[in-house]
């Protein structure tokens, strides 16, 4: 796999990313734009019934149609097509659905997407540099710290979040950062490893 | 999918409290109890007033008498980590940062965090419960080991706070704003056992809302501290907690306050208990004193009898760790 953003990942010159990119823009619902400044009140019964939020993601500001019950979880997957950030419980116990709103971990199901607005959020797409993986993701694959992955997402951007409070975390700090993160397959060691190799990589 | 609800944003506590007066009205302040109520159909919303707009009611500032004052919006993060609270209400930052999980502190705020509803699986669960409007108790005959030995009739839930005891303890007052104005309610006063009223934990009426909270001075000699037992090791519910703020003079208990969480409808004072030390010295003697004093009255149900013995084993480790 290439690790430069601007050389094609592939014989056909199309990156695996840059492919699915394409194919979600037919149906993104999703509008990017320059900084907005509509508020969900300003903007409420604008688009039937649904209000339109401003979102700014991974340091790209979306406007979406919303309705007022939608998580920041609902919007991020299917609406900015960010599916990385993964449901587990949907109920605010497992921690997969991770995100950071201005730079804290939050759980992306148990927040309004209308109240994550004026929020910089981060999602586990915001880590990488094109195909490139963050300083935690390759912690993660040096220390082998998951079996099937899909608590992965969440816990990365645990992770993101525990070192930006605390960049040379102990091991109790680190159980205790990671505590909102369950995995089924019961990876922790790695986890705790790679969150230690993290803070390296970084230079914590 | 969360049920359909409108949203709005108020701008200011007055409209706050003008919009949360109306039917079918809920709060949101840090939304992660709210949401899995909604979730869940624990209760119903037709509207979801979110506060998360009123700048003002966060943030943590020393009061001209030299208390505290803790804006409702605070995060339970802000709580846990703010160096004064920590020094000087050290129960306050403990219970706080024992709370949940980092995510749900990082989100959730310490005027949500003393109104949340109970985690009773019947109530919580497709049962039509007392609390939920019914004509039964699904506990009293059911599976009741999270259940209360203490303050329970006709229903049995616990309060799920860590931080209602330990503000408690420390003598902390709740600031209300309503439409006929704003008035002040000492923790004691806030909470309500369902024998008052078997629909609310606490005494907030539609229309009304916590804005602040207001820790008084601490006096030379004060240590304070709170310890929780749960079922695992991280983000749980206490199976039973206690926050004991206890003052000495010299070897000598010149005051206690005892709160204990997990084991009743509301923040439990074990006033015996705090009888029993008051006067004494932390030894063995008056601490046992204490620790037969703290579990008199207790009503266990048919599984939670074990809470008995997590309360006389709280107990002692926590007074013998404050004379240490």
């Amino acid at each position: 796999m290439s690790n430069n953003p601007d050389k094609p990942g592939s014989k056909s010159g199309i990156s695996r990313r840059s492919f699915i990119g394409t194919l979600g823009a037919g149906t993104l619902g999703a509008a990017m734009v320059g900084p907005g400044t509509a508020t969900a009140q300003e903007a409420q019964g604008a688009t039937d019934g649904h209000l339109v939020v401003a979102l700014n993601v991974n340091g790209r500001q979306l406007r979406v149609p919303v309705e007022a019950r939608h998580t920041l979880l609902e919007v991020l997957r299917d609406k900015a097509e960010l599916t990385g950030t993964k449901e587990g419980c949907g109920r605010g116990e497992c921690g997969a659905c991770t995100v950071l709103v201005d730079e804290v971990p939050r759980y992306a199901c148990m927040t309004l997407a209308v109240e994550a607005e004026g929020g910089e959020i981060t999602t586990v797409e915001g880590v990488m540099q094109g195909e490139e993986l963050g300083q935690v993701q390759e912690a993660f694959v040096q220390e082998d710290a998951f079996q099937c992955g899909y608590c992965t997402p969440g816990q990365v951007m645990a992770v993101e979040g525990l070192l930006m409070q605390n960049p040379n975390p102990s091991i109790a700090e680190i159980q205790e950062g990671m505590s909102g993160n369950l995995c089924r397959c019961g990876a922790y060691d790695h986890i705790f490893k790679a969150v230690r190799r993290a803070a390296e990589l970084k230079g914590g | 999918m969360l049920p359909n609800f409108t949203y709005e944003r108020p701008g200011s506590v007055d409209e706050a409290v003008e919009q949360s007066g109306a039917d079918g009205a809920v709060l949101h302040a840090g939304g992660t109890d709210l949401l899995g109520c909604l979730r869940d159909g624990v209760f119903s919303a037709e509207k979801v007033v979110s506060l998360s707009g009123l700048d003002e009611l966060r943030g943590i500032e020393a009061t001209r008498g030299g208390g505290l004052r803790i804006g409702a919006l605070t995060t339970l993060t802000d709580v846990a980590t703010d160096a004064t609270i920590a020094e000087r209400y050290s129960a306050l930052a403990q219970a706080a940062a024992s709370a949940a999980s980092p995510q749900l502190r990082n989100q959730g705020t310490i005027g949500g965090n003393i109104c949340q509803r109970p985690r009773c699986w019947y109530y919580r669960g497709d049962f039509h419960c007392l609390r939920k409007g019914g004509n039964t108790c699904y506990a009293i005959a059911g599976e009741n080991h999270f259940h209360c030995i203490f303050g329970g009739s006709g229903c049995y839930i616990v309060h799920p706070s860590d931080t209602a005891p330990a503000l408690q303890a420390l003598g902390a007052s709740v600031r209300i704003a309503s439409r006929s104005g704003t008035r002040t309610v000492s923790m004691e006063e806030f909470f309500v056992l369902p024998a008052d009223d078997i629909r609310n934990e606490n005494i907030l009426k539609p229309g009304e809302l916590v804005t602040e909270i207001v820790l008084p001075p601490v006096a030379d000699g004060t240590r304070s501290v709170y310890r929780k037992v749960r079922d695992r090791g991280a983000w749980d519910f206490a199976l039973a907690g206690l926050a004991a703020v206890v003052r000495m003079d010299g070897d000598r208990v010149d005051s206690a306050s005892l709160a204990l969480a997990g084991v009743a409808p509301k923040p439990w004072r074990a006033a015996d208990a705090e009888a029993a030390l008051t006067g004494g010295n932390l030894d063995a003697a008056t601490i046992a004193r204490a620790v037969d004093a703290s579990v008199e009255g207790a009503q266990p149900l048919e599984h939670n009898g074990y809470k008995v013995q997590l309360v006389r084993g709280l107990m002692e480790e926590t007074l013998r760790a404050l004379e240490g």
